[in-house]
Order: structure tokens, then sequence, then C-alpha cells
């Protein structure tokens, strides 16, 4: 028989190492993220020391005279993740819009299943469908329709030029946007389906449109989710290594037009880590992923920064 | 009721179902223009599923339909060629609990007028006034108009949430529970404005609260089961039942 106290005290205890063990379990995280900026830094040391701030604007990229400049990757994974969000938000705001506002309740379940689906395809799959299936396709059917199509047009003309090889810049753009669709779709879905259905009816109420509901009402009520879905899509569309190396065409010549063949930065990672023989080309490599890092944490506070405007602009709560 | 004068709302053998269950039970009912109609009696008797029959809400749900007549102006809005859009505009409605939209309380209001009206700035100044002044909110919120409406107590949250439906000029308001999640001191508010409101709109409301229904409606109508029990006077149906089933429920016998 124990007595009340020391059941007390055993629960105390209990408690006490609860709290510890999980403390220590959120404590990892942020070791682990000291940890692999410090290993990046470390490791970026002798180019940053080599190239300094000329790292950043350079364009040129040579293992063999041992010059880098990381421009053209950076310029790369920027635009690419862009291209792919000016395709993917528009793309899965419509689709989290038809599955649950439009859709009829028997094609719910399959189509969200087939994006859930979509989701959990490996990425080499889509580079190698980008690669043996998609650019040869695109170069004989879009390419020279896009080219001819636009070629008078001033402003965005000169954007659609470029050899017509089915892989570069654009095509890597337009394989990220359907590799982020799902997610963001996913995500957009899922913040919509809690909008309590009172206030959409009150909405409704008033005499609005399916489209007025939505975009007055629905996603102001979601931006905080609909954010973090696009930011979840971004973040992938950034990192994505497989599938862009297999499309992008890998040049470090600096791009021109969309259809230029081109690099990023986990690109380039994936094609020269292995035969990076000389201490500086690793090290230019490493300052390379420093710079994915950093593009990534920018974009994050940049994030939370529209979330910040945004809730000012929807009225200070008293 | 008396036929000489025209209904606003004229029910004529409404039949609801969720999907197979059959809610209503060939209601027939007038509601007059200028007027309250409360409608009470237990949960589940079909008192809110008749009131989302005027303004089509059911629509928004694939398995639920309606069959029968419902005239509005003499016009069957269950017939398949209604703009739900404009019908919602002509007949606003009120929830059970506050809805405010997540924006200033100037734009919970513009939303609805800017559905189908093109305003000037001047004029949708007027407009807010107006409406936020029919709905006694005015005063309280005339110094805010830029804040969130979320910021409002529950009882204002509501009170816009009626000047919202004023504010693009319905026939008929709806109102659906507007108390059920007030204090007390709010829900006077709301009573006495729903006095104020019936000289220009025709209102219906649904009410758990008995003394509520007595206390502002002209006419009331008990339900139970998916059936029209009986209509009349509120003074009437309050003191001198006809039915033994209304009597056994205000009375607190059963319900």
């Amino acid at each position: 028989m124990i007595s009340h106290e020391q059941r007390l005290q055993r629960q105390a205890m209990q408690d006490r190492a609860f709290r510890w063990a999980t403390l220590f379990f959120a404590l990892l995280v942020l070791l682990v993220l000291v940890g692999i900026i410090l290993s990046l830094l470390i490791g970026s040391l002798s180019s940053i020391k080599a190239f300094g701030f000329n790292f950043l604007v350079s364009e040129d990229w040579n293992p063999v005279t041992e010059v880098f400049g990381g421009l053209n990757s950076v310029k790369g994974t920027i635009l690419t993740s862009l291209i792919a969000m000016l395709i993917g938000v528009p793309v899965s705001f419509g689709i989290a819009i038809f599955l649950t506002e439009l859709s009829p309740v028997w094609l719910r379940r399959p189509l969200g299943v087939a994006i859930e689906l979509l989701a959990g395809v490996p990425s080499i799959i889509y580079g190698m469908w980008g690669l043996f299936v998609f650019a040869p396709w695109f170069a004989d059917n879009v390419q020279p329709w896009l080219m001819r199509a636009t070629e008078n047009i001033p402003a965005i003309g000169w954007l659609f030029q470029g050899p017509p090889m089915g892989i570069g810049l654009f095509t890597a753009g337009l394989i990220l946007a359907v590799m982020v669709i799902p997610y963001i779709s996913a995500v957009m879905r899922d913040v919509f389906e809690v909008v309590p259905a009172m206030l959409k009816e009150s909405a409704y109420g008033l005499g609005g449109t399916t489209w007025e509901v939505v975009w007055n009402v629905v996603l102001p009520y979601t931006k905080n989710g609909v954010v973090g879905g696009i930011m979840l899509g971004l973040g992938r569309a950034l990192g994505e290594t497989m599938a862009v190396t297999f499309v992008i065409g890998n040049s470090h010549t600096a791009v021109t037009t969309l259809f230029d063949p081109a690099t990023s930065i986990s690109a380039t990672l994936a094609n020269e880590f292995t035969e990076a023989v000389g201490e500086l080309h690793t090290s230019a490599l490493i300052e390379l992923g420093l710079l994915l890092f950093l593009i990534t944490f920018v974009v994050l506070a940049l994030s939370k920064l529209l979330l910040m405007q945004l809730r000012r602009n929807e009225g200070a709560h008293s | 009721m008396t036929s000489e004068i025209q209904p606003k709302i004229a029910v004529r053998n409404l039949n609801f179902f969720y999907g197979g269950y059959r809610a209503l039970k060939d209601i027939n009912l007038d509601i007059l223009g200028g007027k309250v109609t409360a409608f009470i009696g237990p949960s589940g008797c079909g008192k809110s599923t008749l009131l989302r029959t005027f303004n089509r809400m059911y629509n928004l749900y694939p398995k639920q339909r309606a069959e029968g007549e419902i005239l509005l102006n003499n016009q069957n809005i269950l017939n398949d060629g209604v703009d739900l859009n404009m019908l919602r505009a002509k007949v606003g409605m009120v929830f059970q609990k506050p809805t405010p939209f997540p924006m200033s309380i100037y734009d919970n209001i513009a939303f609805g007028v800017n559905l189908y009206e093109k305003l000037s700035r001047a004029e949708m100044d007027d407009r807010i006034e107006w409406a936020l002044q029919k709905a006694a909110l005015w005063n309280e919120a005339k110094d805010k108009l830029k804040q969130s409406g979320l910021g409002l107590s529950g009882g204002q949250q509501q009170r816009l949430c009626i000047a919202r439906a004023i504010a693009v000029k319905p026939e008929v308001l709806l109102l659906d529970e507007p108390t059920s999640a007030l204090d007390p001191i709010s829900t006077a508010h709301i009573e006495e404005l729903v006095h104020e409101l019936k000289k220009d709109y025709t209102i219906a409301i649904v009410t758990h609260n008995m003394q509520q229904a007595a206390r502002v409606s002209d006419y009331t109508a008990y339900m139970y089961l998916g059936e029209m029990v009986e209509v009349g006077e509120t003074d009437a149906i309050f003191t001198a039942p006809k039915m033994r089933a209304t009597e056994d429920y205000i009375t607190g016998k059963f319900g």
C-alpha cells in the first residue's frame, strides 16, 4: 500500500518528467535549425572569402577555372517557382472552390482522393514524365504556336521566344505547377470546408453569387489557411530538385527568355555535388544551399507580413 | 386570418424533403404585409425549415427540395426560373448566431448593397448610416465604422447583421431565432427593433421563446412534427387557442 502523499508525489514527478521530455523535443527543433545554419555557414566560408558579395551578382559559373557566381541558379529557382505559383495558385483556387461549393456530392470524394494521390506521386516520376512525355509534346505542339501567337505582343512577346526544345525555364515552372497544385488545392479545400455554413448562408442570403460569396467572405475568413497553403506549395517549388533537374536544361548561361534552358539552385547542387573535386567548388555549392535556405526564410517572413497587412485592412479589433 | 387583405407571402400545400425525409407536411399559411408573424413549436418541428423556404436557402444543399407553392407578391418563388439572387435580395435573413463578415463594420453593410446598386461614396455613406440607424446601432458604431465587425459585442453583432440585411432594402425580413445566442439586454434591444422595423417590412420570426413570440408578433403559427397546427392572431393564440395541442404547448404541459 502506498500512501496518498506518496501517490501525489509520484504524480508530480511524472508531470515534471513529462514537461522536461516535451521541452527537450521542442528544443531539438531549434538545435537542428541552428546546426544546419552553422554547418552551411562553415561549409561555404571559403567560397564567401573568395568571392564575397560578387557571388550574389555574378553569372559566371566555371568549375574549370574555379570562378563561381550564383546569380543564374538563384534566378532559376525564383523564376521557376514564380511561374509555378502564377499558374498553380489560380488553378488550385478553382479546384478548391469547385470541390467545396459547386461539385455534385458524388464527385467530391473521388476528386478529393485523386488530388491527394497526385500529392503523393514521387517527384522523380514528375521529372521523368516531364522529360520523356511532356517536353517533346510541348516542343512540337505548344511552343511554336506560343511563339507565333505572342511575337507581336509588345510587353510580353519576348518572354515566349527562344529555342523550342521542350526543356527550359518555362517547362520547369509548368511541371512545378503541376506538382504544387495538389498541395495548395488540398489545403484550400480543407480551410474552405471549415467556414461556418451560417456565414456563407448570410452572404448568399444577401443575394451574393457563388463567386461573390467565395471572394468576399470565404477567402477573407480563411486567409491564414490559404496563405499557409500557398507557402507550403511555394516551399516545395523552391526546393524541388529531381523534377526540375530533369526538365530545366541545366545550363549555366544567363537566361534571356522563358524558353531558354536554365538551372536552379537545387538542380545545380544535384548535378555537381558528385563531381565537385575542388574545395572551392564544394564550398560554392554549399553557399548556394545557404542562399536557398535564406530565400525560403525571406519568403516565409514576407508571408507573415502579408497576413499582418491583410489583418490591418480588415479593420482593427476593438 | 382574414382573406380580404392580399398576403405578402402565401404558402400553398408546401411539402419539404431532406432526402427521403418529409420535414414539412402540406403547409398552408398567409403572411400579411407589414406584420410580424412568429413561428413557435418544439425543436425539429420544421419552423426553421419553413423559414428557409421563403428565400430558398435550402437550394444550397443538393438533397433538399420543396414541393407546392410559395407566392411572394403573387409570384411562385418555387418556380425553376426564379433568380435566386434577386429573391434573396428581396427576402433578407438573420440567423441564430451573429455572422459578421471578416471585414470592417462599414464593409459588412456595403457588401450586400454593392451587389445590386452602384452608389457613390456619399450615397453609400448615407445608406450605411441609415441602415445602422434603423438597426439602432448607429450611436455605438459611428466612431468605429472602419473597425472589424468581429470586434463588436454579440448583441451589437446581431444588430449589425440586421443592419446588413435591411441595407439592401428587402421587402421581407426572416429572423431565425435571432436572439438565441444573446443575453437578455441584447434580446430586449432586438425585440424593440422588430417593433420598429415592422412599419417598413414584413417580418417572419422563428423563436423558441414563447414570451418573445407573444411580445413581438401580431400573428403566431404553432407547428408540430412538420405540420401547421394553428395559426392566428397572437392574442388569440395565447389566450384562447382553438387546438388542444397548442394550449398544451403554450401552457408548458409539453414541449
